[in-house]
């Protein structure tokens, strides 16, 4: 049976894309913009997507392991197409093309009239043909639906292989990796990653890959998987090896998803793919093929920016444009399980007269070639293993046939004294492309700004560049940064205007001028008395540099009022009391006490997100004797009220747990109690947990430790709240020494460098370099900080004290702690109410019935409200 | 608690904290004190502790600070700024909090009540 989907819109042009990756979905926006501009052009779209669920980003798949969830990695939402009146069904494989009806029918028997069609169909992952890879655990990578298989596989298996040491291969092999499987990876040809990078590129790229644990095995032609002894499968190969594993994943190239337009005629190339032309229009002149399906000039470009190009050429024939595709450029760099590779152009020098640049530096597994022509005028290609830094570079010189220096070498040799300048943005012609994906040249950035954009981001939403795969991301920001260098804008950093600096500005005269007062920071700095912002950025500075007690009669003025009175402001100007419970871990003497104070000055109790015991509702006069009593009882105060180190959340690790393999909680103990009284930018969160499950969540705390069979992985600014964000994967398998030792180092550099209540994750996100520059910094050293960050560290847990003990201990600041400075009184508009058997604040028409009951004397009243 | 020409002595100079805030209780009435401090002197002010925004009786447990020449005291709660000499919030014309005049007399600190 089959039913005729009737979605035309009077004289719209129909459009059918069959398909929804990367590239049909790219294909779809460049229609939906055709829409809302003032051409007069409409056009009905509907999308037949055989997958569930609508494009996603297959770039970067493997974050999924990582954590990234479904909807993280989708690129549009069905909200999205439905306001943009595009039309789509999900599961629905196209099964029938009528070329002549101009027809599509899907599995469901519901037909599609269409004026154009286009076909997305993407590929398919390659299986290669050896008897028994049609086994429950022999999997391939291309889908959403294959990670969640290998999940599940991973689950239940110790060793896993994979078929195939292209880039996609050691993309899934440290999938497997991450999930904590022994990783082998078997490659037919006698090097890794053949296409894009040469001999000696391959053979350092192996070196690197087997020293991170995965075991590679080249020139191995499998020839059946059989039942294994020791595990599931055995691989038996043509040499007479045989290799054992739980799981087996083919990534062993892919081919085009051509099959339905093979079935209705439409030309396909001798090895597959979907003919088209520069319009990509196929042997049909009113069907295309755009993406991995399509076969121009007999070649298949399986990488997403030459997709995008094809689906852009596609869009404009259509309505009328002269964009064409005119081939791509299939430079890529990326990182595989941390190891930097680049490849540009004729990578394996094949064009006549070319001749070869190599520099290799094998204690550092550094190698990086250049391929010039005869000349040596132009680059013609490249290899970078181990450090892409030079990539950008060197893809401008390719890309826009930049002449060479005279000694091209430079390009490539460590910097030195001869080093050769990297090319500034201002080298670069406006025809440039600097994101390939959105293709975006220099020349447009510049139209950009002179229509209006005044920052990145701007630039970033307008021009949509570095949007895509990202790789662009640095060059981007530097073109942009001397565009507006340029235009003579300035960026204002200026935290208040009490102080023409930024705080990381002020650290530095805090610091170097040896300045310990608010007084003389204004004198010497500043201009008027300091306000709501200024004045607790310096006393978290002066806390951070010299560590002096918070309420010393210089800084109490400083202090915000929870820093002041040491306690968290409620809405009705009470405080809550949340003592230190480092890692979490509490012995029942501890909880009666927490329990009995409660109870004596009838609190409010709740557990916090952090693993501790919040006390609510205390008046500021209470708040002495309530710290004496946890204090004598051996507590000691927690910082909830200070832009400082929070908690160090810990699942219960190694000790109880089946599946721990370190002590979690120990280690949270240990780090709460090193770094407790650190003050920072803002609040600072830790989780500890004690094996890959992560019951402990560490991947949203700012630092996050996450135990292997080899030691601790380290997560670094990572957040929940407002704008959650997973931390990233900063180093592996630390032992305790080392881990301390980089945390130090972090968190030092933070509270130097971040702004006024910046976390560390949005912290990461504004640092020039990001990730791997504060790699540099503090593994590496770059900067030469290390030393000093990590005695100023040392100073900083050296010089520790509770500041709720040095506060009761001294009458001068719980003096402090009064109400009134002339009476012993009370606050009587404190008033609470009982709700589910504890206290809380009364609301505005609670207390005003309280103050008339009270002003008339009357003891009845029908609320059970009571004075504390 | 002493009078002297409506002049009510409620602390000593020496139970103010140079740059913050006190409170005192007066006929049930709270009043913030604050002392600023520098290098032009010293300069106490009173104004009602009733923060009416936030709703509590907070706001001698704010910052000080100014706005270009305006001396002004912060809420703790939800940080809007009131003029110290005419208790006028800066974030919201409708706003304003009662001043109360106040002197140091022989290191005594004296009020006068209004209304």
């Amino acid at each position: 049976m089959s039913n005729l989907i009737n979605v035309h819109n009077g004289n719209n042009m129909r459009i059918v894309v069959v398909g929804n990756g990367m590239v049909g979905h790219h294909f779809v926006d460049q229609l939906i913009q055709e829409n809302n501009s003032d051409n007069d052009t409409q056009v009905d779209v509907v999308v037949l997507s055989a997958e569930p669920r609508l494009a996603y980003d297959r770039v970067h798949l493997s974050e999924y392991f990582s954590g990234k969830t479904a909807d993280e990695l989708a690129l549009t939402t069905p909200e999205y197409y439905q306001e943009h009146n595009i039309k789509f069904a999900l599961n629905a494989k196209v099964i029938n093309i009528d070329k002549l009806a101009k027809t599509v029918t899907t599995e469901a028997g519901d037909v599609f009239e269409y004026d154009k069609l286009v076909l997305s169909t993407g590929s398919y992952p390659f299986v290669p043909p050896i008897p028994g890879n049609d086994q429950p655990h022999c999997l391939v990578y291309r889908t959403i639906e294959d990670l969640e298989n290998i999940s599940a596989s991973s689950a239940v298996s110790k060793v896993g292989v994979v078929v195939g040491g292209g880039l996609l291969g050691l993309e899934a092999a440290n999938a497997l990796k991450e999930a904590g499987l022994q990783t082998h990876v078997v490659e037919f040809a006698p090097q890794l990653m053949a296409v894009q990078v040469d001999n000696g590129g391959g053979r350092v790229l192996r070196s690197k890959i087997e020293s991170l644990g995965v075991q590679v095995h080249t020139q191995k032609a499998t020839q059946s998987i059989e039942a294994g002894e020791t595990c599931r499968y055995k691989m038996c190969f043509a040499d007479g090896e045989v290799l054992e594993t739980d799981m087996i994943l083919f990534s062993a190239g892919i081919r085009p998803q051509d099959a339905l337009a093979r079935e209705f005629d439409i030309a396909i190339g001798e090895r597959g793919g979907i003919v088209v032309n520069d319009q990509c229009l196929t042997s049909d002149a009113d069907i295309y093929a755009i993406g991995e399906c399509a076969l121009w000039n007999n070649f298949i470009f399986g990488l997403v920016a030459p997709g995008y190009t094809m689906a852009r050429a596609a869009a404009s024939h259509i309505i009328g444009g002269d964009v064409t595709f005119q081939g791509a450029d299939m430079s890529t760099k990326l990182k595989l399980m941390g190891v930097e590779v680049g490849s540009i152009g004729d990578a394996h020098a094949r064009a006549d007269g070319a001749l070869c640049y190599t520099y290799e530096n094998q204690p550092l597994e550094v190698y990086k070639k250049i391929v010039v022509d005869s000349q040596q005028k132009k680059l013609l290609g490249a290899v970078l293993i181990g450090d892409t830094s030079d990539y950008d570079t060197l893809l401008q010189y390719a890309l826009n046939d930049i002449e060479l220096p005279e000694q091209p070498e430079t390009l490539i040799l460590p910097a030195g004294a001869e080093a050769a300048p990297a090319l500034g943005a201002d080298a670069l012609p406006d025809t440039a492309t600097i994101c390939s994906c959105h293709n975006v040249s220099k020349g447009d950035i510049i139209e950009a700004f002179d229509t209006g954009s005044c920052n990145l981001a701007d630039i970033k939403s307008c021009t949509k560049a570095s949007t895509g795969c990202g790789g662009c991301t640095a060059l981007l920001k530097t073109v942009v940064d001397s565009e507006l260098t340029k235009r003579g804008v300035e960026v204002k950093k200026d935290i208040c205007e009490h102080f023409a600096y930024s705080r990381q500005e002020m650290f530095h005269l805090v610091k170097v001028g040896g300045i310990k007062t608010f007084d003389e920071l204004v004198e010497k700095h500043g201009k008027g008395l300091g306000c709501e912002i200024c004045k607790p950025v310096t006393a978290s500075i002066f806390a951070s540099v010299w560590n002096d007690f918070v309420l010393k009669p210089d800084h109490v003025s400083l202090q915000d009022t929870n820093d002041t009175y040491l306690g968290n402001m409620q809405k009705d100007g009470t405080y809550s009391v949340i003592p230190r419970i480092a890692g979490g871990e509490i012995t029942p003497e501890k909880l009666i006490v927490l329990g009995q104070v409660a109870k004596d000055y009838k609190l409010y109790t709740k557990i916090t997100g952090g693993q501790r015991i919040d006390l609510f509702g205390a008046r500021v006069d209470q708040l002495p004797a309530i710290w004496q009593t946890l204090i004598d009882a051996g507590f000691e105060t927690g910082h909830a009220y200070a832009k400082a180190l929070r908690t160090v959340k810990s699942c219960v690790g190694s000790t109880w747990c089946r599946y721990g393999v370190q002590d979690s909680v120990g280690q949270a103990i240990d780090l709460e109690n090193r770094y407790k009284g650190l003050r920072a930018p803002h609040k600072i969160k830790f989780a500890v947990s004690g094996c890959t499950r992560e019951c402990a969540e560490a991947q949203s705390k700012d630092i996050g430790i996450i135990a292997t069979e080899n030691g601790w992985n380290l997560y670094v600014c990572g957040n929940g709240g407002m704008k959650p964000r997973h931390g990233d994967l900063f180093a592996t398998d630390l032992d305790t020494e080392t881990l301390v030792k980089y945390i130090d180092r972090v968190l030092m550099f933070y509270v130097r460098t971040g702004d006024r209540l910046q976390r560390t994750s949005v912290w990461l996100e504004n640092l020039e370099g990001g990730l791997e520059y504060l790699q540099q910094v503090v593994i590496e050293d770059s900067l030469g900080l290390c030393e000093e960050l990590e005695a100023q560290m040392q100073n900083v847990v050296d010089t520790y004290q509770c500041e709720w003990k040095t506060a009761i201990e001294s009458e001068q600041s719980r003096k402090r702690f009064r109400q009134f400075v002339n009476s012993d009184k009370s606050d009587l508009n404190i008033v609470f109410v009982e709700e589910r058997e504890q206290i809380r604040p009364a609301t505005e028409s609670e207390r005003q019935q309280f103050s008339q009951s009270q002003s008339t004397e009357s003891q009845e009243t029908e609320l059970a409200i009571e004075l504390v | 608690m002493s009078t002297s020409n409506n002049w009510i002595t409620v602390c000593s100079d020496a139970d103010l904290v140079a740059n913050s805030g006190v409170c005192a209780l007066l006929n049930e009435q709270q009043i913030a004190l604050f002392k600023i401090k520098s290098v032009n002197g010293e300069q106490v002010f009173a104004v009602s502790n009733w923060d009416p925004i936030g709703k509590a009786n907070v706001l001698y447990r704010g910052l000080l600070g100014s706005v270009q020449t305006t001396k002004v005291i912060i809420s703790p709660l939800y940080k809007q700024r009131y003029c110290l000499d005419s208790g006028q919030c800066l974030d919201d014309d409708a706003i304003k909090l009662v001043v109360y005049p106040v002197r140091i007399e022989q290191n005594q600190v004296q009020l006068k009540l209004v209304d």
